[in-house]
């Protein structure tokens, strides 16, 4: 398959291919700004068709001017003969007069898809869902004057007070049991931990009163809770701030994990999450906050949604699959790059939920390419690829070609110096080799090549 | 309804911190005079050092020269009553090093109404009960009595796994119940099925959930005692200890946000507080404002850990005060020291939007549970004594026949009811049909999820085709 060289758009199948930028820089094509979610199917992107003209405006002022540049926005967009698709419109569309701005300010870009970094999309999200529905309220350290330790939160105090963003004292216990307990009466709370280790100190409340109430109650007590935050490791915090806890929530019946990759991830998971009667740990990353990834209109629009427990295909491929969940994604993709020089076409799936696991997705993959490499950040014992690979064992044994390959962060706490974390750590070569001996592409035979 | 504190034992009173720990009662051993602030050594306990008047005098200096400037200075002479800006509030300066002491002599008193037999003491003040409640009352501490005992019994017969009694608590269970308003959601730990009761749980619910029939609230999911119903306002029994605290402020903060006239009751025992999540839910409350009501049930055991061993403090009373949070301890083997209590507490909460704390001290008279022989802990005459000589029931039930509102005849006649009562809820929920396999599956989530359906589905086919192999008794 003719693979498109870096920074070219290029028709492909019929499909948009949007340059992807890289943190460090690099840019390459892959599918973006597009999902697998509602009414958009790959054959809905070639039929045009008039978007929904009924703008619902959320400030008072300027959706007048707003809407008529975005009309202007979507003639110009129309004739670049970029914009071709279906969006699925529930209603009415809101758009914040600062979206609306955001949106012609990127008219210079050629592409429709605006840039979007996660912290952008989760904070666009939580101010969307809070507007929407008075019951939801967040809570945590730091959420609200200091805008949140990680700017999740920023601007949220200002528009809704301190009724509905509070700050709470240092006692993850604390907050997460009145989290559930506000759950319990009704409340829709978002409770941030300032990073996933820390909610070691809450996890009873997680699990024996969140995972477990709405089963133990028979159906009474539902409890409508997100538990969101930091996961795995992030640069340099040594090894109490760098677990990632998505196998052990993951193993936990009641509850859902979700863990997004890139903003339409963020947006449309986070919104998912919130608006879900059953309680869900939200998995995200410190070092994915910062990046800005293209997003369709689709996606900016506040009732974009995505399904909870579909993986996505990043990137489509023959020759073997390699699944990944949050930062991997990034490193998955960087590797299929490597790959395809190399004449190995990769898969790449973004899990996107951890539980459930779309095991369909990945063992319908698994059947097309007949090879499967798991990558993941946290421990290798018990750890998701190792749910995968018994999932693909059961499932798709006949079809598999090669032993499985599991990447895994090492079965060390995470060392400080930047040399030992760097090697506690997948790296993009460590996939490029895993994929490679399932291949039987690699000469040496030990796992440590 | 009835008369209120008359006197002067008024809020003012209630609020009044006697709690003195500063002061003459420990003893004070005078010390040879320091050379400087680093080279004093510590004392053993009950230290109260006190200066010599010409230190006190160098030490006031020394505080007036580290004196903000723009502090308003009272001009004494010895620089007593300055008082500096910190963050957290305006705090007096005080040139004596003293030590809050660790115990007081006078510990905390306990609120009372009925004496040891049940006669109203003189003087007491308490919030007046009609005959209707009254009788409600002790008819319900009856029914809990009776239902404790032959549960009891019937999981000594191994008729059933687990069966944990109430046993002595009968007074605070109830009227606390009768003091709240069926609005006020309740978090209990699992010694307060009595409030169930009081609500209007059927025995034949109670049979139901114990025995884990298809009847019962929970489907079979919970193992017995773990009572909750959503319509009685009682959320679900949760095993690990001093979890529902924190969550109670969480009810309670969701319940000010609706503006609702209604509080939020948790309760914990004694062994409850030493918990890090009473710690929060106390600090938390107390910053959120929450109306949640925290009711302390010191029993004095948990399991097998007297109090002596639990904590070091004046019991759980004296917390409150650490946290901010107003509080008081009533006899709880007092049935109208109890409902007047809880009452008032319930008022503050709802009208002030503010949490309260109630110590009830109580003597758990049975076993932590029948996983439990208290005899191999404790003496069997302490048992006795709180049983025959310091019973709630007794002493509220002398005081409602002493009322003309009760006789031996009508005890007996309920008592006799109420056992055939129970035995043939107990009889009937034995034979009732255990849940079906759909309940092994449901709930979980909101909705069903693929993976369950799957299995469901898989394993409704291997019945169909191992029917033989199937249990009898899990109706499909």
């Amino acid at each position: 398959m003719h693979r498109a060289a870096p920074r070219q758009r290029q028709e492909h199948n019929g499909e948009q291919a949007v340059p992807h930028r890289y943190t460090d820089g690099r840019v390459s094509t892959q599918r973006g700004g597009c999902s697998n979610s509602g009414s958009i199917t790959e054959e809905g992107m070639h039929k045009s068709s008039p978007l929904n003209p009924t703008l619902k405006r959320s400030s008072p002022n300027g959706s007048t001017l707003s809407r008529f540049l975005f009309w202007e926005l979507y003639r110009e967009a129309d004739m670049l003969g970029v914009l071709r698709r279906e969006v699925a419109c529930q209603g009415a569309h809101a758009w914040g007069l600062e979206q609306g701005l955001r949106v012609i300010a990127s008219r210079a870009l050629s592409s429709s898809a605006k840039a979007m970094t996660v912290r952008d999309a989760l904070n666009s999200a939580l101010d969307e869902e809070m507007s929407a529905d008075p019951k939801v309220f967040v809570m945590g350290e730091e959420v609200g004057e200091y805008q949140g330790a990680y700017k999740i939160t920023k601007g949220l105090l200002d528009k809704y007070g301190p009724e509905r963003v509070l700050d709470a004292p240092i006692t993850e216990a604390g907050f997460a049991g009145i989290g559930v307990g506000a759950a319990y009466y009704g409340l829709r709370p978002v409770i941030e931990f300032m990073t996933f280790n820390f909610s070691m100190q809450a996890i009873d409340h997680i699990i024996n009163s969140a995972a477990k109430s709405n089963y133990m109650s028979s159906g009474q007590i539902s409890v409508p809770i997100v538990f969101r935050g930091p996961d795995g490791a992030a640069a340099g915090v040594g090894a109490q701030h760098s677990q990632c806890y998505a196998a052990w929530f993951g193993a936990c019946p009641g509850l859902k994990v979700l863990t997004p990759y890139s903003s339409e991830d963020a947006r449309g998971l986070l919104k998912a999450a919130i608006r879900d009667p059953d309680p869900v740990v939200f998995l995200e990353n410190e070092l994915l906050y910062g990046e800005s990834f293209p997003v369709s209109a689709e996606v900016l629009d506040s009732s974009f949604c995505l399904p909870i427990g579909k993986a996505k295909i990043e990137r489509e491929g023959k020759d073997v699959t390699i699944t990944a969940f949050s930062k991997m994604v990034g490193y998955a993709l960087q590797a299929g790059d490597i790959l395809a020089k190399e004449g190995i076409s990769a898969e790449v799936i973004n899990l996107r939920s951890i539980r459930p696991l779309d095991r369909a997705a990945i063992n319908a993959s698994v059947r097309k390419t007949n090879r499967l490499v798991t990558v993941e950040e946290g421990f290798p014992q018990h750890g998701v690829g190792a749910e995968i690979c018994a999932s693909v064992l059961e499932d798709s044994f006949e079809y598999l070609d090669a032993a499985v390959e599991r990447i895994s962060g090492a079965d060390v706490p995470m060392p400080y110096a930047a040399n030992l974390e760097r090697m506690a750590v997948p790296q993009v070569e460590d996939i490029v080799r895993a994929a490679k001996r399932t291949c039987y592409r690699s000469t040496a035979l030990a796992a440590t090549a | 309804m009835g008369s209120w504190f008359a006197r002067s034992r008024s809020i003012p009173y209630l609020l009044k911190r006697n709690i003195s720990f500063l002061h003459a009662n420990s003893s004070c051993k005078t010390l040879p005079p320091y050379k400087s602030p680093h080279g004093f050594r510590e004392r053993p306990a009950a230290s109260i050092l006190s200066f010599r008047r010409l230190e006190s005098t160098l030490a006031g200096k020394q505080a007036q020269a580290v004196a903000y400037t723009d502090d308003e200075v009272d001009s004494d002479a010895d620089g007593e009553n300055q008082s500096i800006e910190f963050p957290g509030g305006r705090v007096g300066f005080t040139t004596q090093m003293e030590f809050i002491s660790e115990a007081t002599d006078k510990r905390v008193p306990c609120y009372r109404v009925l004496d040891d037999d049940g006669f109203p003491i003189a003087g007491t003040r308490f919030e007046q009960l009609d005959e209707e409640t009254a009788v409600k009352m002790y008819k319900s501490m009856v029914s809990l009595q009776i239902m404790d005992t032959i549960f009891y019994e019937a999981q000594r017969q191994g008729r059933l796994s687990f069966y944990l009694t109430s046993t002595g608590e009968e007074a605070i269970n109830i009227a606390t119940a009768a003091a709240l308003s069926p609005d006020d959601i309740i978090l209990p730990q699992y010694r307060e099925p009595g409030i169930l009761l009081w609500r209007g749980f059927s025995i034949e619910e109670f049979a139901s959930q114990c025995f884990g029939t298809k009847d019962g609230h929970g489907k079979g999911r919970q193992m017995p005692i773990h009572y909750g119903s959503k319509d009685l306002n009682f959320i679900t029994v949760s095993s690990p200890i001093a979890t529902q605290l924190p969550q109670a402020a969480g009810v309670a903060y969701s319940l000010k946000m609706d503006g609702k006239e209604a509080c939020a009751v948790a309760f914990t025992g004694d062994g409850g507080t030493s918990e890090g999540d009473f710690h929060a839910a106390m600090n938390f409350a107390a910053v959120m404002e929450a109306p949640v009501l925290f009711i302390c049930r010191n029993n004095g055991w948990a399991i097998s850990t007297p109090v002596s061993e639990q904590f070091r403090s004046d019991g759980v009373v004296v917390k409150g005060q650490a946290y901010g949070i107003r509080s008081i301890r009533i006899d709880g083997n007092d049935a109208l020291a109890v409902y007047s209590a809880i009452r008032a507490a319930r008022m503050m909460v709802v009208r002030e939007q503010k949490p309260v704390l109630v110590e009830a001290l109580t003597y758990r008279v049975g076993h932590h549970s029948t996983s439990d022989d208290s005899t191999k802990y404790r003496s069997v005459s302490e048992i006795e004594q709180w049983k025959r000589t310091r019973n709630p029931m007794t002493r509220f039930r002398n005081w409602v026949q002493a009322n003309g509102w009760w006789s031996d005849k009508e005890e007996t006649e309920l008592r006799g009811t109420l056992r055939q009562q129970v035995l043939k809820a107990i009889q009937i929920a034995e034979k009732t049909e255990k849940p079906s396999l759909g309940d092994l599956f449901s709930d979980v989530y909101d909705k069903l999820p693929s993976n369950l359906q799957e299995q469901e589905k898989s394993l409704r086919q291997t019945i169909k085709r191992h029917k033989q192999d199937f249990p009898a008794d899990v109706p499909l």
